[in-house]
């Protein structure tokens, strides 16, 4: 399974916020690899630096110490341009709210990856689009405003969003904690066809015990550290 | 089946700055209001006050040459030969009655002048004091000898022209209404026309008004030779009147007349000092004025656009973990306000413009000219939408620079 280059790669990973006498290291030396395909949970209780750790991943901060390489590559000597280029190319989240801009049609949210630095939506690119929102169901509704659609739609179009710039590895923080259990179950079974049909790499972090056990790979957080990593079958 | 999608056609940061704006439409469309009124304010101030500027020179101007050459002042003449250097010599030199004189080969001078670059007319002319009588009255008035021809080009005599005709033949004066009135004048009367040693008779062939006091009720125009005879200047001529094609560049070319020739050269600018402090304070206080309005603009649009950066903090954080470039969040924010510069600037500009037309179609003289000129320039308005474009540039810099250095992970969590 762990075979090829790992599309995330951290090593001895710190983090400190404040500095001085109010100085907190919240993650101890973090050691984590996630390969292509790979369907990853993250959990742990609040304040153990869950996020932190998806911030940093997701190149949105810089670790204190240590080391994190997307697809082989190191990270570190990136300026904001460079960091923003990989995020745009290798990365795409999912947040717990969807996020997704108001004045926007669905289609045209989805099409944002690609606007981004001065792209423009080519027929191409506005046929592929469609084709990710028919994806997640919602190919009628590309013409909708976010506020006209439900929260799992909005949900789905995020989803929908953060595959256009057919990233390598997809962050997801919290992607169902705020849909009813049903609507969960369905954006987190979309989740799953994305990974088997196109082999993304998914790290998701969640509070929910069902989904985390509903992935390939539990890597569980604990005040800083890694205690626990174990992969299981998968139940279908 | 609904309408097949279509790609944006704009460039993302354009999409963006204009999606943004379309959304606070409450705030937008404030923001215009505001900068329309700042700039109507300005340019229908600027109409007003340049009309009315335009108005007073072009008034002035109507009866005064743009620069007027005359003989150089008589100046006393030590009348000590000079001394040996070193050795002191007391004398008392008391200044010297400025009497009626000719230019010295005015005829050289008139034609050198009119050679001179920016010079656009010259007449030379014989004027000076003398005494119009009719009967009992009598009245002091300034006489003017001129060729018509040549006059006219540096004074529209014609224009003027109220009654008879001002082709000045030999033995004809042209006198102002004014005067006519108060020596009970009419055209073919006969005047007598007195200086110091002569006196002659001539008839009144034509009646001007010209609109000035002081020209109506002394000005008598005869033939140059006349006046030469009369004043006891014979062949000569007290004054080369001049225009120039840039009047604001009279005093450059009256300069350059006094360093070529000897003689004394002012333009309209240094003969009317007073009206041109005033005007000159006149627009620097409208340059305040305008300056104050731009500045309220400016805070303004930095202060909506600041508005606008804190409500859409999130949205720029999630832009941003998209691989968006801070240039970019900077570029979104700049467009928003160079587009409400422009667009408020335009529309204000507009309004200026129709106020001061309003104004001045308003309120008409009886001759149908408005009360309160206004001059409306393409310059005006070129000027007032750039300038309202640089300031919505400006003011939304310091907005764009937060926006563009808003840390996305702050950004996401707080917006």
């Amino acid at each position: 399974m762990a075979d090829g280059v790992p599309v995330l790669a951290l090593k001895g990973v710190r983090h400190t916020y404040g500095q001085g006498d109010t100085a907190t290291e919240v993650l101890h030396g973090i050691d984590l690899a996630v390969h292509p395909g790979e369907f990853t949970a993250l959990i742990g209780p609040s304040g153990s630096g869950k996020s932190t750790l998806l911030n940093l991943i997701g190149l949105l901060e810089q670790p204190t110490h240590g080391e994190i390489l997307i697809d082989g590559a190191p990270t570190a000597t990136l300026d904001d341009n460079g960091r923003s280029a990989l995020r745009n190319r290798a990365l795409g989240f999912v947040f717990q709210f969807h996020h997704l801009l108001p004045a926007f049609s669905a289609l045209e949210n989805v099409l944002m990856p690609t606007l981004v630095n001065g792209g423009r939506a080519g027929a191409g690119s506005v046929a592929e689009a469609m084709a990710l929102l028919e994806a997640v169901g919602l190919g009628d509704l590309h013409g909708r405003r976010p506020a006209q659609l439900s929260g799992g739609q909005q949900q789905r179009v995020a989803i929908a969003r953060a595959l256009a710039s057919r990233p390598r590895l997809l962050l997801a923080d919290e992607p169902t904690g705020n849909l009813d259990t049903h609507t969960a179950d369905d954006i987190f079974a979309l989740f799953r066809r994305i990974n088997r049909e196109q082999g993304l790499a998914f790290l998701v972090v969640t509070h929910d015990p069902r989904l985390a056990a509903r992935c390939d790979r539990v890597v569980q957080l604990v005040d800083g550290n890694i205690v626990a990593d174990h992969r299981q079958g998968q139940t279908p | 089946m609904p309408a097949a999608p279509r790609a944006p056609r704009l460039p993302y940061d354009w999409l963006l700055a204009l999606r943004f704006l379309r959304e606070g439409r409450a705030q937008t469309l404030l923001i215009l209001l505001g900068i329309t009124l700042g700039v109507g304010v300005i340019v229908f101030l600027t109409a007003l006050i340049d009309g009315l500027q335009q108005n007073i020179i072009a008034r002035t101007l109507g009866v005064q040459p743009h620069v007027t050459v005359s003989a150089p002042d008589d100046r006393v003449r030590a009348a000590w030969p000079r001394t040996d250097a070193g050795t002191p010599l007391l004398s008392q030199a008391s200044p010297r009655a400025q009497r009626l004189r000719s230019i010295p080969g005015w005829q050289q001078t008139a034609t050198g002048i009119a050679a001179l670059p920016g010079v656009r007319d010259v007449a030379a002319i014989v004027s000076g004091p003398a005494s119009a009588v009719r009967g009992q009255a009598e009245r002091q008035v300034a006489l003017l000898g001129v060729v018509p021809g040549e006059y006219q080009r540096i004074v529209p005599l014609d224009s003027y022209l109220v009654e008879g005709n001002l082709r000045l033949q030999a033995g004809e004066a042209a006198v102002g209404t004014e005067l006519a009135r108060e020596l009970g004048l009419r055209v073919g009367d006969r005047l007598r026309l007195q200086t110091a040693t002569r006196d002659d008779v001539f008839i009144v062939a034509g009646l001007f008004t010209v609109g000035v006091r002081e020209a109506d009720e002394r000005w008598v125009f005869v033939p140059r030779r006349s006046a030469q005879t009369l004043l006891e200047l014979e062949g000569g001529a007290t004054h080369i009147q001049v225009t120039v094609d840039d009047i604001f560049a009279a005093t450059q070319v009256a300069e350059s007349i006094g360093d070529r020739y000897d003689v004394k050269s002012e333009s309209w600018m240094q003969v009317n000092r007073q009206l041109m402090t005033g005007l000159r304070s006149q627009s620097a206080s409208s340059s305040i004025i305008r300056f104050f309005v731009l500045v309220s603009v400016a805070f303004g649009i930095a202060s909506v656009l600041a508005v606008s950066v804190a409500q859409k903090q999130r949205e720029i954080g999630i832009l941003r973990a998209m691989g968006t470039r801070r240039t970019m969040v900077l570029r979104v924010f700049l467009i928003q306000g160079g587009v409400l510069g422009v667009a408020g600037s335009l529309l204000g500009a507009l309004a200026g413009t129709g106020l001061a037309l309003l104004f001045a179609n308003l309120a008409l003289n009886p001759d149908g000219t408005p009360v309160v000129p206004v001059m409306i320039t393409p310059s005006l308005f070129v000027t007032a939408v750039l300038t309202a474009t640089v300031t919505g540039l400006v003011a939304a810099a310091l907005p764009a620079r937060r926006a563009a250095r808003l840390d996305p992970v702050e950004a996401i969590r707080n917006g």
